[in-house]
């Protein structure tokens, strides 16, 4: 790697390289980025344009066709969906994706329990697992739905749910793909609180996002691809002040 | 009231409000659904006498353990299995092969050699037997999930019929085995009703003990999130396949055991017992009883021993049509249960 030791501690994830294809279409297409530890960065882009198949690809839901991606320092060609939270990441999905039938409280438990294979068999849910999931779901305001189903949850509800469920990991990297679409401005500003939150304990949030408002206010970095390649790469400031951008995507 | 308790929480509050027993709520359906069939258990078995219930009481004790043992890979996993008659099959043929004393000339092959076995120590065999068949199948199955896993499930079912009547040199073919040993203790041999009941009894006893340790741990909750989103749950850490592979293998060990009890209560199997039929009708009851629940499962056997051998009975049937009458009446059964209530009797889930 021709980066040096402090550009290696300054990035908590790249990519080099890495490509994806569907069928005849590049999804991904020599993308290489490199994003900052700690603070948020924000993916921006048109419909298309490889936002969520780049969250895909980070969080090893699919495999990459090509490429590295250097995750703290270490060099990975293939990323195994089990693996990601060993690699200290997690992520939410654009379709909000629950443990639709079993209880709120269990889908938090279900995160906090052990990996260990066997002693899985043995572990009964304890009061420190209880304690920390009552926390989390006081923390997104769900304690009082803890006995519901998943899938009775409102649309709003069921986000910050899975929002709740990938902290309760409590990993470095936050892949969040669109956690503000859809939602009610109240909520919203609960979601915003829940990042901000992340951010000030130092965790590197990534999400995606078509609503430059919240890319503004949110986001330290910002990311825009366009057609499966990187289009522009920087500070929010900086990079929204470029006339491609703004002639491009963001003209209105 | 919460009127979502499950139905015996129910219980103690209509004790002390009988108004609340007459509301039409879901706790209060399942509660009638569960004294209808203790009852009509309990009436049926005084009416037809000690010798008759004992019997009734060991046949639903091997269909409970299937349906305990199925309903972890269908109910908590969300593999809808319908080969587990071959687990079955495999139970019951290890301990036939290695029980039985008589021998067999086969015209091909010469005789036979017997075993001779005692029941114990086959019975262990019969669940490693099928536990190791299920690991090398399941390993081929993981790949597979939703209907296709119905589709793959069916072929081991067809395939295990098969290899039960043609491996002539284990099974004998369609001749099938006699004289399957009893279960025995020293010089104490279990060869009244009674006594087989109690085995199957305490077979069954282990079987739920096991399924309920498993789904009460944090491997039991792995499971269920994996029935909702397998990709999810990969992403949160898990090791998905091992889950699936490890569940399909203990069920089918269990699935062995009752194999082994089947086989010895008859003492006498031969294909016809493993059809895939047979598998289907097991299927139903773990979806009449309720996915993901030990007590629907138990729940749905009894009702099913019930419903067979209860219409034996019935004055008006002539002997000959009650097997396909049973059939009939549980398939009608199952379609108005899906129709009003596609969890089940007892469950909260659906497929």
């Amino acid at each position: 790697m021709s980066n040096n030791a402090s550009q290696n501690d300054y990035y908590i994830l790249e990519t080099l390289d890495i490509s994806k294809h569907f069928g005849g279409v590049s999804a991904v297409d020599g993308l290489s980025i490199s994003i900052p530890r700690r603070g948020v960065t924000s993916i921006v882009g048109p419909n298309g344009s490889g936002k969520s198949t780049l969250i895909n690809l980070l969080s090893g839901t699919l495999p990459l066709d090509d490429g590295i991606v250097v995750i703290d320092g270490q060099r990975l060609r293939t990323i195994h969906a089990y693996e990601t939270p060993d690699h200290s990441i997690t992520r939410t999905f654009q379709e909000v994706r629950l443990f639709d039938q079993i209880s709120v409280l269990d889908n938090i438990l279900v995160v906090l329990t052990t990996r260990k294979f066997w002693s899985a068999v043995f572990e009964r849910t304890s009061r420190q697992h209880r304690a920390r999931a009552q926390e989390i779901l006081e923390q997104v305001g769900m304690w009082e739905k803890k006995d519901s189903l998943a899938m009775d949850l409102s649309y709003g509800q069921r986000k910050l749910l899975e929002i709740g469920r990938a902290m309760a990991l409590n990993v470095n990297i936050y892949l969040l793909d669109e956690p503000f679409a859809g939602l009610f401005p109240q909520m919203l500003e609960r979601v915003k609180v829940l990042l901000k939150d992340l951010r000030d304990q130092g965790r590197t949030i990534i999400f995606v996002s078509h609503n430059m408002e919240i890319v503004r206010e949110m986001a330290d970095h910002l990311i825009v691809l366009d057609g499966g390649k990187l289009l522009l790469a920087g500070e929010v400031e900086d990079v929204l002040n470029q006339p491609e951008v703004i002639s491009a995507y963001l003209g209105t | 009231m919460n009127e979502n308790l499950p139905g015996w929480q129910r219980l103690t509050g209509i004790l002390r409000d009988p108004r609340e027993a007459l509301t039409l709520s879901r706790g209060n359906i399942e509660l009638w659904a569960n004294l209808l069939i203790i009852l009509c258990a309990l009436v049926f078995m005084l009416l037809k006498g000690a010798t008759f219930a004992v019997t009734l009481t060991t046949v639903f004790g091997i269909w409970a353990m299937l349906s305990i043992s199925l309903n972890l890979v269908v109910g908590y996993t969300g593999l809808l299995s319908v080969g587990h008659i071959g687990f079955f099959g495999l139970g019951a043929y290890t301990v036939a092969i290695l029980t039985s004393t008589t021998s067999y000339e086969n015209l091909r092959t010469g005789e036979i050699p017997t075993f001779g076995w005692p029941f114990f120590a086959a019975l262990p065999v019969a669940a490693l037997v099928a536990g190791l068949v299920a690991l090398l199948v399941g390993i081929a199955f993981n790949r597979f999930r939703d209907d296709i896993y119905v589709l793959v499930s069916f072929g081991f079912a067809i395939i295990s019929f098969n290899v039960f009547l043609n491996l002539r040199v284990l099974t004998r073919g369609a001749f099938g085995i006699h004289d399957v040993a009893r279960p025995q203790i020293g010089s104490w041999v279990f060869d009244t009703e009674l006594e087989l009941m109690l085995v199957s009894l305490v077979l069954l006893a282990i079987v739920i003990g096991i399924s309920w340790f498993i789904v009460s741990s944090s491997f039991g909750r792995v499971l269920k999130a994996i029935r909702e989103d397998e990709q999810v749950a990969e992403v949160f850490g898990y090791h998905v396949t091992h889950y699936k592979l490890a569940v399909w293998v203990i069920s089918a060990m269990m699935t062995g055991l009752a194999g082994g009890m089947f086989s010895s209560w008859t003492t006498f199997i031969d294909p016809n017992s493993f059809i895939l039929l047979e598998s289907i009708l097991l299927v139903s009851i773990v979806i009449l009883g309720g996915l993901a629940t030990i007590w629907g499962s138990l729940l749905g056997a009894l009702a099913f021993v019930l419903l067979e051998e209860g219409m034996r009975f019935l004055p008006f049937l002539p002997q000959e049509y009650v097997g396909q009458a049973r059939q009939v009446v549980l398939g009608v059964l199952l379609v108005v249960l899906m129709v009003f209530r596609p969890q089940g009797l007892v469950g909260r889930f659906k497929l």
